[in-house]
């Protein structure tokens, strides 16, 4: 129909609830599931489309207009999209930006090319608030079925995140080193750093770029290595840190990865972020729980307990650590001040720190980056 | 960290007039900063000249000092409240000029005063240009290449390092005033000299040009423990070099990667750092070059602004309410979100729809004025509109600016029969271009035209800058219209193409325009197809938390549906309408002469009113500068534009009690038939009345029935009509078009050539409306008088005598309150009219009447049975809330319940003086005459009337002099009156420069007078050259005919840009005298509204 002025095929979004959205198809055509969670950040689409802790979910972007300025080659954070489905209210069939203009392709393009499928023109409005009342669920967007019961009943066929192991989908299956530094106007991503002083290996759950180029630029000699590398090869490799990344799903299932933390904590120097701070917690006893509807988006204020101060930082996650099972385990450090949720924790005497949310940004404010310099710091001794 | 303690009481000083650059947005923030300070117990002592303001209501400030804000007279204040502290950032550049001032005149120190918000360093260092580019190097950000020059021969010295254009901006003016574009070394010298005499501090700041980058602005807050936040970002469609207040912009920013955007955020928090703004919010403009992403910082106001308002309306975070209560010690994490009430104000809102403000200009008011949009801001107003897209809030922004814009009208290219287009023509080709390549503010609509007419976008982006997102949105709209007229012309619209048009914002009466369908054809068919708009909240979050706040916005949403609750096909709508009794108050639209903040100020009144009387009040306005678009002023707010569709709609779905269409002005004064046809209750007078005032026949058949006068009239609908008409009558007389707001076309024609010229310009331009024309009463007195009525008992609100004769716009015009001349039985016989129109009207509330007097006649000029301009000024004059007491009055109430059965008849002098923009427009006549041209007025109160008269020029910016040379150049009829006031002058120690004939008229009655050339004379030094030359202090200067006001022209421009006081009438110039005579008597002494009203300002040594 005339949605973009572009003939466009119908799509249809359905819940497990049996909630059914009529769209208009975006991107690949075709029939994807997942669990279906809205994120509110205004800019960084490509950044979350290519984020692998997307796995398994269908996003919905609030934020009506999409596709603005494109997609380039370079604002990726990982070597794919992840993203099950993406939900959009318009996207831009115009995008305009000189970093487009360096070879990029439009949000149809892009999606399809890469096989992902969308919905556009439905209420994203009305999708984000119904789950915010009744919570993430799965959905499925189809192009090929038109009947939504059919739809539904897929839906509901589905499993849910909890109890999954998503990060065996998702990380490396060789160990690599990283060469990338973060990334500025006149040179794009560098290259040239001060100099190394700190080795680290860096287990990856999903790991998103940023976060080894924000390693990479604050000194580091990063080894990626696959989620289920022992901690005995781990420590062969003598590191000076080992780093604990962000990923998919449920901490929980994600066993073998608590194991290897258990036997490095106290050894090395450690960080974590997102599931890798879910995971550490896990490690060392807490308990970890799922959200309603999660947090994502870059605007979620998190104080710093030691310091009183509050950061605006990025945030992408359904799962979180349960604050009551912390007590004795870890000391509280950064809280949520939307919800009261644990936002990091840290144990000095093993020389360990997490966070949950995204100090290496991405799509989001930068905040929080001074976190990787705790990082050497710690490693420093 | 809690509030502080250690201060108790706070002055906050306000922004004065309403002047081009600077509105109505800092009475919203006034006012905000007034109930957060009042809310955590501070006392707060607020000054502020501008009686149409909510914040100056006495309800608001514990005492509220409407007094010229100059650094003496705040001084005044400060000694006499003893303050514990300043907060300085609330009322634009004009309270932080007065700031800086009081400081560095050790006001602040020697009083123990504290600068709260900001420090006298920080506010320095984000002001003074040269300061500003140091700190930015400091912390590695760029500034495009620049110098500061004092001299002429500085700037020569700088500018052989750039290349042209360069920008030029005087420093610490508001609104650009005085800066420009210069692509020439001549233009370039010129616009030195203009921007060294603009500058308070003669300094010039000269730039590399950046024009047709991309500009970007942020608002930034940061709280005492250094938590910084972004609150909005908004990206100009136009580019570089049209001032921010004139460039249509967006929020949020749209074409910024996400690494831009974090780069230009991570900038932000830098500077308001770097620049030291401790507590509160900040405005910071970059530059963005399209072709690399290259960044440049632009500039900082380190207090809310006029941004700021934009950014609380659009995203729904109160930037002002927050700032103040950073300015008293609390840290964003300890501060609620009002709207979601769960979460903190520490945080980054974040929208789900698209806004959109477009300025509103008054160019119309200003024919001789260069329309071209520059760095110097030459907007009046703004709307803003909300839409899920883009193209939906662009479109509704256009119906919003009540330019009688439903659309992307055509504005070259003719339509043929069959609505296809003809292939344009060169000559039309030539015309789109020619107007897309300068920036004007109809641009927006030859963008469209050009589309039309073939060009493609890449050459439309090419003239104008504009970055192609957007031209390609408007593409998109221009292209859908093309369906829409292919799909009429072959059959009619299929619901979908309809479905899609209203998604895209646009209104039924422009596809109506379209399609040739009627509006309610058109709308039947959107209904049965299940297309009605749906109302979705403002909450600052995107639907994340749930809102507590009906802030509502218009938009058009697919259905959705549960296959195991049944198919209820309903797009979702948020409004949930509630089952109490409630009233709709229709606001007043963009603010533009003749039409400005006094209309706002009514609505606020309205919704405070309905809430005492038990109603759910809810507001339906598209201003983002004023009070009653804040989200806490109603129990609901619809933000959309005032048209009949839009406020239909909103209509339907609250099912009001009624709605009050008298206290916003002409804007829902127009929509109150079509209302009431579609069978809204309209309270208060009916709507049939407000017809009968504005119909002339039906006029004077009621003024006939109860035998009052008005001067000799009647109407024209042709040249030669106009011409037997006027002959009839007798020159001079006034003509008009039947529906005018502000004196729109408003002249006074002296003789037949002059008539014939003016019909043929006006009849051109409204075919279908008459022309009227109405004796012109040459020196007659005039008189404005505001009354309330019950329906039964009618009491005079106030009697307002004109200082100049009648010919002077009323809006235009200053006046007394009481009257300063007119005797007990004129003001008697006025009183009686006023009563019998208001009985005859059946008035449920405000009425304006205007009368002239001439020779002990008492003449009706005109009768507006609604709120009119004066009614702030008249509320704080006599102590009485006059738009609350109406809005009572529409809902039910008498005045004898409410208490108000006499006329109220304060002690003391009130006077309203007008504010005009005249500096801003280089080359405009300042004359008055019958159309308005002012933007804004002040108020001075005082014992007596010089002194009342003294505050308000004072406070309009008109330094009266107390010692000098005053020039007095007068037409003949003028000489024997203004004898008296040179005798006075000459007495009180002033020389006179008189032209030839008016020295000799005064030489030979005794008054030394040195004889000066007129311009015309042709020899050298004339009058201009001694103004120019600072020998002149004040200006008196009446004129008469066309060669007389053209030769008086050059005075009365050199002397606006000099700064220099001019009267054009002798009852100014007298008035002015006695003004300079009380000053010098006996000084001017500063008293509280509240002390006025409760009658203790006659105190020994009072003003």
């Amino acid at each position: 129909m005339v949605q973009g002025m572009k003939e466009r095929k119908r799509a249809i979004l359905a819940l497990a609830d049996g909630t059914v959205f009529e769209g208009y198809s975006l991107g690949a055509e075709g029939e994807v599931s997942g669990e279906v969670v809205f994120n509110t950040s205004m800019t960084g689409y490509q950044e979350i489309l290519t984020d692998p802790s997307y796995r398994g979910q269908i996003v919905t972007m609030t934020y009506t207009q999409q596709g603005n300025y494109g997609l380039n080659p370079e604002d990726i954070e990982s070597w794919r999209p992840w993203v099950e489905g993406f939900v959009v209210k318009e996207p831009s069939l115009y995008p305009s930006n000189w970093r487009y203009l360096k070879g990029g392709e439009t949000l149809d393009e892009y999606l399809g090319r890469n096989g992902i499928v969308g919905i556009c023109g439905i209420d994203t409005r009305a999708l984000t608030r119904h789950i915010r009342e009744s919570g993430a669920m799965p959905g499925v967007i189809s192009t090929v079925d038109d009947v939504a019961e059919n739809l539904v009943e897929k839906a509901r066929s589905i499993p849910g995140l909890l109890g999954r192991d998503l990060v065996r989908e998702v990380t490396c299956t060789e160990p690599y080193t990283w060469d990338e530094g973060l990334w500025n106007i006149e040179g794009g991503y560098g290259t040239g750093r001060a100099g190394v002083r700190h080795r680290v290996v860096a287990y990856d759950f999903g790991i998103k770029r940023n976060i080894l180029r924000n390693l990479f630029s604050a000194g580091c000699d990063v080894t990626v290595v696959p989620a289920d590398t022992p901690a005995e090869k781990v420590l062969e490799m003598d590191p000076d840190g080992i780093f604990l990344s962000n990923g998919p799903g449920d901490p929980e299932p994600v066993s073998y990865a608590q194991e290897s933390i258990r036997k490095l904590m106290g050894r090395k120097p450690i960080f974590g972020i997102c599931l890798g701070h879910q995971l550490l917690a896990l490690a060392l006893g807490a308990k970890s729980f799922k959200l309603k509807f999660g947090h994502r988006g870059g605007n979620q204020p998190v104080k710093d307990l030691t310091t009183g101060r509050v950061e605006i930082t990025a945030q992408n996650h359904g799962f979180a650590i349960d604050m009551d099972s912390m007590k004795g385990v870890a000391r509280l450090t950064h809280v949520n001040l939307n919800d009261n949720t644990v936002e990091g924790m840290e144990v000095r005497e093993k020389r360990l720190f997490s966070v949950q949310y995204h100090p290496e940004a991405a799509p989001g404010p930068h905040d929080s980056s001074y976190l990787f310099e705790r990082f050497v710091k710690m490693m420093e001794g | 960290m809690p509030k502080r303690t250690d201060i108790r009481r706070i002055l906050l000083i306000g922004s004065g007039p309403i002047v081009i650059g600077q509105a109505c947005e800092f009475d919203y923030s006034g006012t905000q900063a007034c109930k957060a300070l009042k809310e955590d117990g501070y006392e707060v002592v607020l000054v502020n000249s501008n009686p149409a303001t909510i914040m100056t209501d006495p309800d608001f400030a514990d005492r509220t000092y409407v007094e010229p804000i100059t650094p003496e007279m705040v001084e005044r204040i400060i000694e006499r409240e003893r303050p514990d502290a300043l907060l300085p950032t609330m009322g634009g550049q004009t309270a932080l000029n007065v700031s800086v001032a009081l400081a560095e005149r050790g006001v602040l120190e020697r009083h123990g005063v504290e600068l709260i918000g900001a420090s006298i360093e920080a506010i320095k260092k984000a002001e003074d240009r040269e300061q500003f580019r140091q700190a930015m190097w400091k912390i590695g950000l760029e500034v495009p290449g620049s110098g500061v020059a004092r001299t002429l021969d500085e700037a020569n010295e700088l500018v052989k390092r750039f290349n042209y254009p360069v920008i030029l901006r005087p420093s610490f003016t508001l609104g650009g005033t005085g800066g420009g574009i210069a692509y020439n070394r001549e233009e370039f010298e010129e616009l030195v000299r203009h921007g060294l005499d603009a500058s308070p501090t003669s300094e010039v700041l000269i730039e590399e040009s950046v024009i047709g980058w991309k500009e970007y602005e942020l608002e930034v807050m940061r709280d005492k423990l250094d938590n910084v936040v972004i609150i909005c970002s908004i990206e100009n469609l136009d580019p570089m070099g049209v001032h921010t207040g004139d460039s249509i912009t967006v929020a949020p920013a749209q074409t910024l990667t996400d690494k831009e955007y974090q780069l230009m955020r991570d900038a932000a928090l830098r500077i308001i750092r770097e620049i030291g703004v401790d507590t509160g919010g900040s405005n910071i403009q970059f530059s963005v070059n399209p072709r690399n992403g290259r960044m440049y910082v632009i500039e900082m106001n380190p207090r809310v602004s006029r941004s700021s308002a934009l950014a609380s309306k659009a995203t729904g975070f109160p930037i002002a309410k927050i700032a103040a209560k950073l300015a008293v010690g609390y840290t964003l994490d300890e501060i609620p979100n009002d709207i979601t009430r769960k979460t903190p104000a520490c945080f980054e809102p974040t929208i789900d729809y698209v806004v959109t403000k477009i300025p509103r200009f008054a160019f119309e008011k200003f024919p001789k004025a260069d329309p071209t949009l520059t760095t110097q801001m030459k907007s009046v107003g703004e709307v803003m509109s909300i839409g899920r897209t883009f193209k939906e809030s662009l479109h509704k922004a256009l119906r919003s600016l009540e330019t009688g814009s439903s659309g992307f009208e055509r504005v070259v290219l003719q339509r043929s029969r069959v609505g296809t287009l003809h292939a344009p023509t060169d000559v039309e080709k030539d015309a789109i271009l020619s107007w897309l390549k300068t920036p004007r503010a109809e641009r927006i609509y030859y963008i469209a035209e050009a589309m039309r007419a073939g060009i493609d976008v890449a050459k439309i982006h090419e003239l104008t800058g504009i970055d192609p997102w957007f031209l390609n949105n408007i593409k998109e709209i221009v292209d859908l219209e093309a369906r829409i007229v292919e799909a009429s012309a072959s059959g009619g619209l299929s619901s979908e193409l309809l479905r899609n048009a209203k998604e895209w914002g646009f209104s039924y009466e422009m596809l109506s325009a379209l399609t040739g369908d009627d509006v309610e054809v058109l709308v039947k068919r959107g209904s049965e197809a299940g297309i009605e708009p749906v109302y979705k909240c403002v909450d600052t979050c995107a639907a994340e938390f749930e809102a507590y706040t009906p802030y509502l916005y218009s938009t058009y949403e697919r259905p959705f549906y549960n296959i195991t609750t049944g198919r209820s096909r309903r797009a979702e709508c948020e409004s949930a309408p509630t089952g109490n009794r409630k009233v709709i108050i229709l606001g007043s639209g963009p603010n533009r002469i003749g039409q400005g903040i006094e209309f706002d100020y009514c609505c606020v009144h309205a919704s405070f009113a309905l809430r005492e009387e038990g109603f759910e009040s809810i507001m339906v306005n598209c201003n983002p500068e004023t009070v009653s678009t804040d989200y806490d002023t109603s129990d609901r707010l619809y933000f959309e534009p005032l048209t009949f569709e839009d406020v239909m709609a909103i209509v339907e779905r609250e099912r009001p009690y009624g709605v009050i269409v008298q206290l916003g002005g002409q804007t829902p004064l127009k929509l109150s038939v079509p209302l009431e046809r579609a069978g809204v209750r309209i309270l208060g007078t009916p709507p049939d009345s407000i017809d009968i005032a504005e119909d002339r026949e039906r006029f004077d058949g009621l003024l006939d029935r109860l035998g009052l006068k008005r001067p000799e009239s009647g109407i024209a609908r042709s040249i030669d009509e106009a011409v037997s008409v006027a002959g009839g009558i007798g020159y001079p007389v006034m003509v008009r078009p039947s529906y005018v707001l502000g004196g729109r076309a408003m002249e006074i024609v002296y003789d037949e050539p002059s008539l014939i010229g003016y019909m043929s310009r006006a009849v051109e331009a409204s075919p279908e409306h008459p022309v009227l024309i109405d004796r012109f009463l040459e020196g007659a007195a005039e008189v404005d008088v505001d009354c309330i009525s019950d329906g039964g008992v009618v009491v005079i609100g106030g009697i307002m005598e004109h200082i100049e004769e009648a010919g002077v716009h009323s809006g235009d015009s200053a006046c007394s309150l009481p009257p300063y001349s007119l005797g007990a039985d004129v003001l008697d016989e006025i009183r009686r009219q006023t009563r019998e129109l208001a009985r005859e009207l059946g008035v449920v509330g405000l009425m304006n009447v205007q009368f002239a007097i001439k020779d002990g006649t008492v003449y009706i000029l005109e009768v507006n049975p609604r709120a009119s301009r004066t009614i702030p000024f008249v509320s704080k004059a006599i102590g009485r809330p006059l738009a609350k007491l109406a809005t009572k009055l529409m809902v039910g109430r008498t005045l004898e319940e409410l208490g108000v059965t006499e006329e109220a008849k304060p002690s003391y002098i009130s006077v309203k003086e007008a504010v005009f923009p005249f500096i801003k427009f280089p080359g405009v006549d300042t004359l008055l005459g019958p159309e308005m041209k002012s933007t804004g007025e002040v108020m001075g109160i005082g014992m007596d009337f010089g002194r009342a008269f003294a505050k308000a020029q004072i406070a309009a910016g008109n330094t009266l002099p107390l010692e000098g040379c005053v020039f007095i150049s007068v037409r003949d009829e003028d000489k024997a009156a203004v004898e008296g006031v040179a005798r006075e002058l000459k007495e009180m120690g002033f020389s006179i420069l008189a032209t030839k004939g008016t020295a000799r008229y005064l030489t030979q009655r005794g008054i030394e007078a040195e004889m000066v050339y007129k311009v015309i004379e042709g020899m050298r030094p004339h009058v201009v050259d001694r103004i120019k030359s600072n020998e002149i202090s004040m200006v008196i200067n009446t004129s008469f005919g066309a060669k007389s006001v053209e030769d008086s022209y050059s005075i009365r421009r050199t002397s606006v840009e000099m700064g220099i006081p001019y009267f054009t009438t002798i009852a100014g110039a007298h008035a002015a005298t006695c003004a300079i005579k009380a000053i010098k008597k006996e000084g001017l002494a500063v008293r509280t509204l509240q002390e006025y009203h409760a009658g203790e300002a006659a105190l020994p040594g009072t003003g």
